[in-house]
């Protein structure tokens, strides 16, 4: 009798355990695809958004130059324009560095140093972007157009080709001052990656090249990069990634311009940097629904240059899996 | 010049080069730190933790956007870290062998790094618009938003570390799983869960992009989350583009505390981990 009743509490407590299993397991599940329906829901408001501007420029949007509030004409091009040209500059100026750091840290440093080093070149990271904004706009462009641009503008901006570039009057802020800062933003995101890749190139092929007689920079050049370009790659998109989104650091110190010229000195316009400063002022709704279509345009490109990162990445982590 | 000296120039050469590029980024930090200590800590004072933001050229402090600042960040971790903690738990648990976790996985890194402003006008569309004004809700929904990937991928990664051999132990004393997730799997992850929920807070407590079309500003006082609500990022970000020297003043002071504290917690959630780590 009493065996009985044991069994009994058992099964019951084993069907109570199973019926909480599924609702765990279900509540996990739900909010996993809450993840997911996130970015779907993202994806499906910026295009209901964005519909009447898209419905009235068309494929117009994304070539004209033209973005005049008072007539209602809107196109894209000055907006993408800035964000690619920013971008440029700042991976143009990040990706070396952070490679040196990345070798720095993985085959130079002291191993006490490896450490507090890594840590406050990810410390840049954390600094919120619109400190970076201030920073650029009070303390580094005025001495950067009173010492750097006009020695500048007077020895490369008569050279041809580049010379163009780099013409124009010293105003500080501008493309190059946002690419810079951008470049600054992105150095830790590019390092980290490329830190943990170097880091899991096998100790044995570094100690054969070595071995062999190599220097530490043949290591690196034949050895530890081959292994790892497709992680380095990755690294860099991400990177790219983060700058073709950042904001409020650009806003400071782009320069609110809409129009393209051919000098990284003067002022522009990125996507983001557009939202920032006109989406709470658009009034009218073509005026709202083109700064949702640049929205849109700006989600579009980092989800496809982050799918890219991420894909390039996982190759690298797949290869290491089915090595070990 | 011979092989041998060429190759030893040129090793020479770029491991300078290496040494350099570390410089030249921590240059970078201390210049921004030390622009942040200069300009900021003169203004720090009393006021600026008792009175609220003041009209241009009168006397003021920050505390409605410190205050507004907390809440909305503290309502943004609430809402955020339940639902990343068990999305994440999902990931490391049960999605092994499912289909949808790893499209969720990779959806999830890229929002992780997807740009802040976007958030803003999506949190913007879908409730600024259907509530019919800015609210401190929305700015809070929209860092939610923005703390959840985080905790997804530092859970997922935390509860990856937890060896198996301890999930099989407890699953053979005929623990359910939900037992063994809860009782077992989430204790010896704590401390990696918990500073994943720090990273969260350090990373949005900056954040000024998704706050400026959803919860605004506000330059009374007010913790009214249906109403609009004064926030530091956005003060400081109002403040400092001002003419006003006063307001330029109180944005430095602000931008000092809010890049601290968030130093703070970034070198805490370090010293945590490392901490738990050595012990276990």
């Amino acid at each position: 009798m009493e065996q009985e009743l044991s069994v009994d509490v058992s099964a019951a407590r084993m069907q109570r355990g199973a019926m909480l299993d599924r609702i765990f397991r279900g509540a996990t599940r739900l909010f996993a695809i809450f993840v997911l329906a996130v970015v779907i829901g993202i994806v499906i408001s910026l295009l209901v958004g964005a519909y009447p501007a898209l419905k009235k420029f068309g494929f117009g949007f994304l070539t004209s130059t033209e973005w005049n509030p008072v007539t209602n004409e809107f196109g894209a091009l000055v907006a993408i324009f800035g964000t690619l040209v920013t971008s440029a500059i700042a991976l143009i100026i990040a990706v070396p560095v952070s490679f040196g750091i990345a070798l720095f840290i993985t085959e130079l440093a002291p191993r006490w140093l490896k450490r507090p080093i890594g840590v406050a070149i990810e410390l840049l990271a954390a600094i919120p972007s619109i400190i970076y904004g201030m920073w650029g706009l009070f303390v580094f462009s005025p001495l950067f157009a009173d010492y750097i641009q006009p020695w500048v503008t007077d020895h490369i901006g008569s050279w041809p080709v580049i010379g163009p570039l780099f013409d124009g009057p010293p105003m500080g802020i501008g493309m190059f001052t946002a690419g810079l800062i951008l470049a600054i933003m992105v150095i830790p995101f590019i390092t980290a990656v490329m830190r943990d890749v170097f880091d899991v190139v096998p100790t044995v092929l570094k100690e054969s090249a070595y071995g062999l007689g190599a220097t530490t920079w043949e290591v690196v050049r034949y050895v530890v990069l081959p292994y790892t370009k497709v992680g380095v790659i990755g690294g860099i998109m991400l990177g790219l990634g983060r700058a073709l989104g950042e904001t409020m650091a650009v806003t400071f110190v782009i320069g609110n311009a809409h129009e393209i010229s051919a000098s990284l000195f003067n002022p522009g316009n990125t996507i983001s940097s557009t939202l920032a400063n006109e989406f709470t002022e658009a009034v009218g709704s073509i005026y709202t629904s083109s700064l949702i279509a640049l929205g849109l345009i700006l989600f579009l490109i980092t989800f496809v240059v982050l799918s890219l990162a991420k894909l390039l990445l996982m190759r690298l982590t797949a290869r290491e899996g089915k090595r070990s | 010049m011979n092989l041998y000296t060429r190759r030893r120039l040129i090793n020479g050469f770029n491991l300078t080069v290496s040494v350099l590029a570390t410089v030249f980024g921590l240059f970078w930090l201390v210049w921004l730190l030390w622009t942040l200590l200069s300009n900021g800590l003169p203004w720090i004072n009393a006021d600026i933790f008792t009175k609220i933001t003041p009209p241009p050229g009168s006397e003021g402090g920050l505390i409605n956007a410190i205050v507004g600042s907390v809440i909305m960040t503290g309502v943004g971790v609430l809402v955020g870290t339940p639902v990343g903690i068990l999305a994440g738990t999902y990931l490391s648990e049960f999605g092994r062998a499912s289909r949808i976790a790893p499209v969720v996985r990779f959806v999830n890194d890229i929002l992780l790094s997807a740009p802040s402003i976007i958030i803003g006008v999506f949190i913007y569309e879908v409730i600024v618009v259907s509530m019919g004004h800015f609210s401190a809700l929305a700015g809070s929904l929209a860092l939610a938003l923005i703390v959840i990937p985080v905790v997804v991928r530092t859970t997922e990664d935390m509860l990856r570390l937890v060896p198996d051999t301890m999930r099989e132990a407890a699953a053979a004393l005929g623990a359910p799983q939900w037992k063994v997730v809860t009782t077992i799997v989430y204790r010896a992850a704590r401390a990696g869960i918990l500073t994943g929920v720090l990273l969260g807070v350090a990373r949005i407590s900056g954040e000024t992009a998704p706050l400026l079309f959803t919860a605004l500003n506000n330059q009374f006082w007010s913790t009214n989350l249906n109403q609009p609500m004064a926030n530091l990022p956005v003060v400081i970000f109002q403040f400092a583009m001002s003419p006003y020297e006063d307001w330029q003043h109180l944005a430095w002071a602000g931008a000092l505390l809010i890049t601290f504290s968030i130093l703070v917690l970034n070198i805490l959630a370090r010293v945590f981990l490392r901490g738990h780590r050595s012990s276990s």
